[in-house]
């Protein structure tokens, strides 16, 4: 019936626009008449729509009233003001409606009165809700458009901001259809009547000033959305591995499955790193530097030579991958190389800083994202329910995974009522309390122990390095490396025994452990540092004390050898030309910025040796063994002792997290190390993904892995903080070699900053840069940053609190 | 290949009201369509887009295949006048949307709620959390609660959910308790 009261009403708007404002007219015409042979309550109402324009209204009042209790305020209020208001109000009730009331709207501004508009109205509350609706609505478009153009009315502000409001609430219910819970067939058609409202009046709003720019504006927004959504679907279609891991998701449930996500996230990571380190660092110095052999510190020196390129010394990152863009100390310090004035320093100054400085920015902003959607936080008082309803892993799609799953849940239900019923009794408290210090005891002996072992090692392979590397085997030569793995294979199986004694809640036995394991890589890390460190500092101390003597001397013994060659004289201008010393003769200074680079390259390709190693024999000949010996062994091998692997979840990623720290301690020594990463998580994504699927098998206790995400993102942070200290630290106080790398022949490394503003700014520049830099102006925006930091801490506390009120209420 | 056989078989503009409508991508869509369209017999492919397709056809999916409340999600999800269960392509679509991972958690919850009210009455009382027990714990008879256990577990879940006391759980109350859950979300998935 709605579709019969538009047609009417459009045709009465017709009726109106050809025979002015008469309203009796319309009851002669023959549609009407035909309408009102269907005997509907409207045509009741447009009767007495043509008395009196008071009884009108007040016949209108009822009708309306009685039939939209819903606008029934609105209504009441309705006819009680004058129609230019009348009209608003219509507009207000419009809004909340979902048709074309514009055109009533347009229409009415041509004074037609509130009738027909009243009699629209009804209709359209109608004809929301019904398909047929859009022939209609054409033909009223028509009829509409034909009125508007004829009648140039102005429009007063108010309608017109109305009006866009209207538009508005529109735009936003198109955007939220996809919220609702209707069926698609009732979606579709709400959409339609939308759209088709928005684009016929968006095409009219811009009447008066600006029309002309408000349509293109509005074209312009329209491209862009496509384009945006585009470019989200384009997007999407890049991603890599989706199939894997969504394999791997119906086989092992989100958990396992969230581990190769956070993969692939650090893969994207260390691809952009590489592209800076790549593109900006590496790329340059090899096409416009100066050629290997043309420098000293580009050169195999003499007595390295016969063993340069064996697969053994390259292997050790020495040889000709010393000398060679890969490390710190193959750049050469010229201010600008190549036709292009490439500024070679600054740049590796800068990539280094602003790969740090990305990682950052790209680790909070993942922390803050989920931070948002952890909103429940450690809330206890849902436990059963949440067991009840969200226990259920969808996106299982392996009956055997799905029995697992069952047993798994029924386990979790029978312990937890259990747990209910004993959570009242009386515990042995003090045995407990024991007992769990005397665990954490033990895990404190056991990281200490790590600690001492790795600095002793460290301090070994020193003085191996002194004696000389070839009086030893293999194993001294990569005791270092070799002992940090094992570590990090055994102190967490060692970690989990203790945790046995502790008897907690599984959940608070997985943050325990966690821990655990996050002190021991942190401490091996930082001591292996404070080794290295130590060590360099010594020889930086020592050079700080003998560096200009010794530049003296190095520089001394090359002009003796020179002269040398001169045959005894040593020439006392520089007129004569040079003689074509071979720069593999030529005596070096030390490079301890390329020693670091290629420990941490050696560390991180030992770990990655380690890992495939033990997932290799760990689960793939462990899994054989058992698969194939089970049939000629006593005890069943599946159930039994070995079984088959869990995937372990928190140790793997938390060798992913220290994997990156090392990475960014080290990629302002070494640029090839995100290269070298970006190879090892590519080739780990696809071994893990073939060994998860072909070895483990889905563990028997789940734990869902969404509480722990950001715990692992707040590591990941803690770490990227810790990884950027040594290498502040290095770059802030320590002098570069004299002899090697971009920074030679500075004091400090940072001095590249201030160079490039002299040369390459204009002097404005630097003077603005050293008002900027002066304490005087630091100090006042420090102070402003701590208080903006303690204002947004007070009001998101105030916040949390009005929460937790809210909350409580609920209950 | 068959993307852009599968293309041309939904028209463009629908296929760019489908994308406002549900919170699948253009490609999720046309894999949508595709996987549809293999649940069909051959003869009726051309014409996947305005064909049925049986509740048994429907449960091969491997998706489905596991899930222990797959007659549920077929009714709530479809909107067949002969109450037999069986989707259309837009029902189809109706599904992945509210299990895709861009779906919003209230949109979610209402269907969980809905999944969940085994007798459709709008609420879920005693005898659909005993059923929803039931699903979860298996078919085997072992793993099955012992009526004492179900009574326990029950007890405590309309203490905890059931904040007017009487008895059953309503929507609101479902949404509110499942709001807070972290897990949720991530549970409440299923990708093709």
């Amino acid at each position: 019936d709605g579709s019969d009261d538009n047609e009417e009403g459009s045709e009465v708007e017709n009726e109106e626009t050809a025979k002015g404002t008469d309203k009796g007219r319309k009851r002669a015409t023959p549609r009407t008449r035909r309408a009102h042979a269907r005997g509907r309550d409207r045509h009741g109402d447009e009767d007495d729509d043509d008395d009196e324009f008071g009884t009108r209204r007040a016949g209108h009042r009822r009708h309306r009233s009685r039939r939209r209790g819903r606008a029934a305020g609105n209504e009441a209020s309705d006819s009680d003001m004058e129609p230019e208001k009348a009209r608003k109000n219509h507009a207000n009730q419009k809004s909340k409606e979902d048709d074309e009331e514009e055109e009533d709207e347009k229409g009415g501004k041509s004074g037609k009165g509130k009738n027909e508009k009243k009699g629209d109205k009804k209709a359209d509350k109608k004809g929301k809700k019904e398909k047929a609706n859009k022939k209609k609505k054409d033909k009223k478009k028509s009829g509409s458009g034909s009125d508007s153009e004829s009648e140039e009315e102005p429009i007063t502000e108010e309608e017109l901001a109305k009006l866009k409001e209207e538009v508005e609430e529109k735009k936003k219910l198109i955007a939220t259809l996809r919220n609702k819970p209707w069926k698609m067939k009732k979606k579709l058609s709400v959409l339609k009547e939308a759209q088709l409202f928005v684009e016929k009046f968006e095409g009219a709003l811009g009447k008066g000033k600006g029309k002309k720019f408000y349509a293109y504006k509005v074209m312009m927004t329209k491209k862009w959305m496509k384009f945006q959504r585009d470019f989200e679907n384009f997007k999407t279609a890049c991603i890599p591995w989706e199939m894997k891991i969504k394999e791997i998701e119906s086989h092992f449930g989100s958990s396992v499955a969230s581990y190769f996500i956070f993969l692939r996230w650090m893969y994207g990571i260390n691809m952009i790193l590489f592209g800076l380190t790549f593109g900006l660092v590496m790329v340059p110095e090899a096409l416009m530097g100066k050629p290997y052999g043309s420098l000293p510190r580009k050169t195999v020196p003499r007595a390295e030579e016969a063993t340069a390129m064996n697969f053994a010394t390259l292997w050790d990152f020495s040889g000709f991958a010393q000398y060679s863009v890969l490390f710190y100390g193959y750049y050469n310090n010229q201010r600008t190389i190549g036709w292009l004035k490439f500024r070679m320093p600054l740049s590796y100054f800068l990539v280094g800083v602003g790969s740090i400085g990305y990682s950052f920015m790209i680790v909070t902003r993942t922390m803050a994202k989920n931070a948002n959607d952890d909103g429940g936080g450690d809330d206890t008082s849902f436990n059963f329910s949440w067991k009840m309803f969200t226990s259920w892993d969808y996106l299982i799609g392996n009956p055997e995974t799905a029995d697992n799953k069952f047993a798994s849940i029924t386990t979790s239900f029978k312990e937890a009522i259990v747990e209910e019923q004993e959570s009242r009794k009386e515990e042995n408290i003090h045995l407990t309390r024991f007992l769990r210090v005397l665990a954490n005891f033990l895990a404190l002996c056991t990281l200490a122990g790590s600690g001492y072992l790795i600095f002793f090692v460290v301090r070994r392979s020193q003085q191996f390095a002194l004696e000389g590397l070839e009086n030893y085997g293999w194993w001294e030569r990569n005791e270092v490396n070799t002992v940090m793995s094992l570590l990090g294979m055994f102190c967490p199986t060692l970690f989990d025994v203790i945790s046995s004694l502790e008897n907690y809640h599984p959940r608070i036995a997985l943050r325990w452990q966690l821990g655990r394991i996050f002190a021991l890589f942190l401490g091996n890390l930082y001591t292996f540092i404070i080794a290295l460190m130590d060590e360099i500092n010594l020889k930086a101390r020592y050079f700080l004390f003998f560096s200009l003597e010794e530049e003296k001397i190095v520089k001394y013994n090359m002009t003796i050898w020179e002269a040398s060659l001169y045959n005894g004289t040593i020439p006392e201008n520089s007129t004569a030309p040079p003689i074509q010393v071979d720069p593999a003769d030529v005596p070096r200074g030390p490079c301890w910025e390329t020693m670091v680079g290629q420990e941490f390259v050696r560390l991180t390709v030992s770990d990655m040796m380690t890992t495939y190693i033990t997932i290799l024999i760990g689960d793939f000949l462990r899994a054989v063994f058992v698969r194939f010996f089970n049939y000629c062994w006593c005890w069943d091998l599946e159930y039994g002792f070995p079984s088959y692997s869990e995937f372990d979840i928190s140790g793997n990623v938390l060798g992913l997290i220290f994997n990156q720290g090392m990475i960014w301690m080290g990629s302002f020594y070494a640029p090839c190390l995100p290269a070298i990463n970006v190879f090892r998580l590519h080739t780990s994504m696809y071994l893990q993904c073939w060994a998860v699927m072909c070895c483990n098998v889905p563990q028997e206790r789940v734990f869902k892995a969404s509480r722990s995400n950001n715990f692992y993102m707040a590591m990941l942070l803690f770490i990227l903080f810790l990884s950027t200290l040594p290498a502040v630290y290095t770059i802030v106080s320590i002098p570069p070699s004299f002899d090697c790398g971009p920074f030679s022949g500075k004091t400090r490394m940072f001095e590249v900053i201030s160079e490039t503003l002299e040369h390459d700014f204009p002097s404005w520049f630097g003077k603005v840069f050293g008002y900027a830099s002066n304490p005087g102006l630091i100090l006042p925006f420090i102070l402003l940053m701590v208080l903006s930091i303690y204002y947004l801490n007070a009001t998101s506390k105030s916040y949390k609190e009005a929460n937790l009120e809210l909350k409580k209420k609920l209950q | 290949g068959a993307m852009g056989g599968s293309a041309s078989l939904i028209p463009r503009d629908l296929l760019g009201e489908y994308q406002e409508l549900t919170f699948l991508s253009k490609q999720e869509i046309l894999l949508a369509y595709k996987r549809f369209s293999e649940l069909l017999p051959k003869e009726e492919r051309e014409n996947a887009y305005s064909t049925r397709v049986p509740k048994s056809q429907i449960l091969t999916l491997p998706e489905l295949r596991a899930n222990p409340f797959q007659h549920r999600i077929c009714h709530v999800f479809s909107t067949s006048e002969t109450r037999d269960d069986s989707m259309s392509f837009e029902d189809f679509l109706d599904m992945l949307s509210v299990f895709s991972d861009s779906a919003t958690s209230d949109i979610k919850s209402h269907y969980a709620f809905r999944i969940f009210d085994f007798d459709d009455d709008g609420t879920l009382d005693r005898k659909d959390l005993e059923q929803l027990v039931n699903c979860l714990t298996g078919q085997g008879e072992e793993s099955r609660l012992s009526s004492a256990e179900m009574e326990q577990l029950i007890q405590n879940i309309l203490e905890e959910s059931d904040i007017d006391k009487d008895g059953t759980i309503n929507l609101s109350e479902f949404q509110h308790v499942v709001s807070r859950s972290p897990d949720f979300a991530s549970s409440f998935k299923i990708v093709l």
